[in-house]
């Protein structure tokens, strides 16, 4: 009985942390509808700032308590500097503009905090007055993990009390169901929103300084917490405190006790109860459908064929490709592997995002799932490369229709989310299943056939397979199939009125687009020769959210452009020191200066040039 | 006070405004009479700032709002009651007031809390509800209610008679009436001939996102066949 007891009570400890994380992502989302990325960096830096801060005054109990404080409050400071250099500017964006930036500030603050802290994981020190353990029912239960249970409620309570006893807090909670109509009723939402972020930053940072107790403090803290602190929002219902509340003690108990019968649950366990409340209840336990008002202005534009000229020069640039082995070294033609396997993998979540009108931050699942089938298909089936490759796509296929199913039944953000849960949910077992995917050291030894084994000969292979595939995608898109998902993207209730299965439609568009990623990865497998589970991780769906977005969401034309960009930017920065920082740049850079895109912006050029006519679609 | 010219307004490739120009004046109330998907809340929302593109003159006092963000706007003296009323479900009657509360201005009525309660007698009754508890006619004057407490020169009113009951309707009328009496200008979107000519001073007509009439009501009476070409259904 004892044991039970401690093991809730350490669930309940480590709600805590998890709590103020994810109560300052819902604050953030539900006033500025921002799904922010760099959330988990403000949990990181707040327990880095802690941990130098408490130092300065050892075994001092205010200078322990005062040093959490400061690095929230500094945090804070952070967060308004982020919010009105970058995300004033694109509130009016849509979702994946606003997502890719906070990636682009995640990646910056990562090599900040590199340089300040240094690569090395500090341990943090013990609370002074709270380092000793009590016995609870004969078990020892750190003081200090009581001392969290405590602070949990003791922030909601706060919240609670901000938000519907003060102004700010009721126009924070007005805003959440209707910030236009806020707008109107003359609010400026300037400064609504940074306040909002603030607080939401700042509770972020609380939540990594009253870990350095806990946990050592590193540079992976970033990413490794935002899953969860998806997770917990979503659950809890976007917007939603006391649902952050309800679903931070629901995670971290029943992770308590899970773990008892299968350790190696902690990873899956959060996106499984993700993904069973979504579908029980769409928008979380206490969420609310959003109000349709005050969503992104940025108008709808048609997708754009490319005119006849265009469309000669990329002809060109197609044979130039298929030309090139016999010119360009060895060296170039991995590179244009490269850039194929991005362009495929880019065009397939074009398909569905720009297309179909849904949202994925998890679309690396079905790349990795098609990378990992051919290299278990080659290497335990002992099948040839050819065989292998079918093999990869059937099971990027199937995995596609499974969770696809699931989240067609959700929109907008709530399905980008679920699409979030399915790629962790892939990624965790990936990463757990020693036995068969060989967990964190990958499969290695996955070689082409003996006949394609040339990087000239495998560049044809590729070429074939993902200029088919892109070739094959584009034929879709413009066929009645492709123009229905376009139908129910600009409208689904007119869609549903003239007949059309609309959730079935939306489920074939998301399988087509999944075994599509799932050949980029199985060209991607064999190029490589070797597949280790980040193929399937956070990073991989957000490099394709960069590419789409750095092509432009509104040309077909878009994602080949960002995908061949991307791959020559990475490859030349990923060389150089604190490329992180680089690339984020990057990314701001683009998001903030051509939010059309590279796609857009070479047509402004043409149009300047007068290459291309005004007007002409 | 209030001026639009040759507004102009789409939503994405779709053109709803083709050049639409009204006055309100200091005193007045203007009804802009139009069938349904006739552009009259597309031209409330362009003046509110609501809508991004969109090009012409909107001046109040002589200074152009065009462009403006739409809490400028309301901070100039232009107070919004959107059709779908948008009232705040999530939060209390007095609550709800408290998003619209504004300082008073010189140049307009200040309107208290006491005194709304007075003019909406039902929402006193309810002011520790919900929003989303009340009903369709209480939520239409809570939604009027939360906009005068902002103390607007010149109210938007879109449809504020559109789904309520009829005793609400009459009510309506009553509280536009007052409004006129405490000196502001009404700016009424309306479907229903009757409704506006019981509380409108003049009436501005428009089709498909074109102005086809404007004048007095007299005069609107005098040639049935404009009211049956623009509103008859
Ligand atoms: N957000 C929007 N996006 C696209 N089209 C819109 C949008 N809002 C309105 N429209 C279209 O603009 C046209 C004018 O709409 P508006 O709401 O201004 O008409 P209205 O005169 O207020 O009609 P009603 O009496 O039904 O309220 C309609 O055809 C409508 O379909
Ligand atoms: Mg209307």
């Amino acid at each position: 009985m004892g044991f039970y007891v401690a093991q809730l009570l350490t669930g309940l400890a480590n709600a805590s942390s998890l709590f103020l994380i994810a109560c300052g992502l819902s604050i953030i989302f539900g006033v500025t509808r921002i799904v922010n990325f760099a959330h988990g960096s403000f949990y990181m830096v707040g327990a880095y700032l802690a941990y130098s801060i408490v130092a300065l005054f050892p075994d001092s109990i205010l200078g322990f308590w005062g040093g959490v404080i400061a690095a929230a409050l500094i945090v804070g400071l952070l967060g308004l500097i982020v919010e009105m250099t970058i995300l004033r500017r694109i509130y009016h964006a849509p979702e994946l503009f606003q997502l890719v930036a906070t990636f682009g500030v995640l990646l910056i603050i990562q090599d900040m905090t590199l340089a300040i802290w240094g690569a090395a994981d500090k341990l943090g020190p013990r609370a002074p007055g709270l380092d000793s353990a009590v016995r609870i029912m004969g078990e020892p239960i750190p003081e200090y993990d009581l001392a969290l249970i405590l602070i949990g409620p003791a922030v909601l309570a706060g919240i609670w009390l901000v938000f519907h006893r003060t102004r700010w807090g009721v126009l924070v909670r007005a805003a959440t169901q209707d910030r236009e109509m806020v707008g109107a009723l003359g609010v400026n939402q300037a400064w609504l929103f940074s306040a909002a972020f603030v607080l939401g930053a700042a509770l972020a940072g609380l939540g990594g300084a009253i870990q350095i107790p806990r946990e050592a403090v590193s540079l992976q803290m970033d990413l490794s917490v935002i899953g969860d602190a998806f997770v917990v929002v979503v659950i809890g219902g976007m917007g939603s405190v006391s649902g952050a509340f309800v679903a931070a003690v629901l995670i971290s108990v029943l992770n308590a006790f899970a773990i008892l019968v299968f350790p190696q649950i902690s990873i899956v366990l959060p996106f499984v109860v993700m993904a069973v409340v979504l579908i029980v209840r769409p928008y979380g336990l206490f969420g609310k459908e959003g109000s349709g008002h005050g969503a992104p202005t940025e108008p709808e534009q048609p997708l754009r064929l490319l005119s006849s000229r265009a469309t000669l020069v990329l002809m060109a640039l197609v044979f130039a490709l298929a030309a090139s082995p016999v010119v360009v070294s060895d060296f170039a033609s991995i590179l244009l592997v490269d850039v194929m396997v991005a362009t495929l993998f880019a065009v397939s979540l074009h398909f569905m995002m720009g297309l179909g009108g849904m949202v994925s931050f998890g679309h690396a699942a079905y790349f990795g799932v098609g990378a990992y089938g051919a290299a278990m298909a080659s290497n335990y089936l002992g099948l040839p490369m050819m065989p292998a490759m079918i093999v990869g796509p059937l099971a990027a296929a199937a995995a596609a229709l499974f969770f696809g199913w699931f989240c067609v039944r959700l929109s907008g953000v709530y399905l980008a989310m679920l699409t979030l849960a399915a790629a962790q949910i892939l990624w965790g077992v990936t990463f757990q299943s020693q036995a068969y995917t060989g967990g964190d050291d990958g499969i290695l030894g996955i070689w082409p056939a003996a006949w394609a084994s040339s990087d000239q000969a495998y560049f044809y292979v590729a070429f074939v397979l993902c200029i088919g595939g892109i070739w094959f995608l584009r034929r879709v898109a413009h066929s009645p199939f492709g123009y229905g998902l376009r139908g129910i993207r600009d409208s689904d209730v007119r869609a549903e009125a003239i007949g059309m299965d609309v959730k079935f439609h939306q489920w074939m568009g998301f399988a087509l687009a999944g075994t599509m990623a799932g050949v980029a990865g199985v060209v991607f497998a064999f190029s490589k020769g070797s597949v280790f589970p980040d193929v399937l991780g956070i990073a991989q769906s957000v490099d394709g959210l960069i590419m789409v977005l750095l092509g432009g969401i509104h040309a077909l034309a878009g994602p080949i452009l960002g995908a061949g960009v991307f791959v020559l930017i990475e490859d030349w920065v990923s060389r150089l020191d604190y490329w992180r920082f680089i690339f984020g740049m990057i990314i701001l850079g683009v998001v903030l200066l051509a939010p059309d895109g590279v796609a857009g912006g070479v047509d402004r050029l043409l149009r300047a040039l007068g290459l291309r006519r005004e007007g002409q679609a | 006070m209030l001026e639009v010219k040759d507004l102009t307004a789409r939503y994405g490739r779709a053109q709803i405004l083709n050049g639409v120009s009204l006055q309100v004046g200091g005193n007045e109330v203007v009804a802009l009479l139009g069938r349904n998907g006739a552009g009259k809340t597309t031209t409330m929302k362009c003046i509110m700032g609501l809508v991004h593109q969109k090009a012409g003159e909107i001046t109040y006092d002589g200074v152009s709002i065009l462009g403006k963000p739409s809490h400028a706007i309301c901070r100039l003296g232009i107070g919004y009651v959107p059709e779908e009323r948008r009232i705040f479900g999530d939060l209390t009657v007095e609550e709800n007031l408290e998003v619209g509360d504004r300082p008073a201005r010189p140049d307009a009525p200040e309107w208290t809390r006491a005194h709304l309660f007075e003019l909406f007698p039902n929402l006193a009754e309810r002011r520790r509800n919900l929003g989303k508890q009340l009903s369709g006619g209480e939520q239409q004057m809570l939604t009027i209610a939360r906009t005068l407490m902002g103390n607007p020169r010149v109210v938007l009113l879109d449809e504020p008679s559109e789904g309520i009951a009829p005793v609400i309707v009459e009510q309506m009328a009553r509280v536009i009436k007052e409004l006129k009496a405490e000196g502001l200008a009404v700016l009424l979107s309306e479907q229903n001939l009757h409704f506006a000519r019981a509380v409108a001073d003049r009436a501005c007509i428009i089709e498909k996102g074109t102005l086809r009439y404007e004048g007095g009501f007299a005069d609107l009476d005098a040639h049935p066949e404009i009211s049956q070409q623009y509103l008859a259904v």
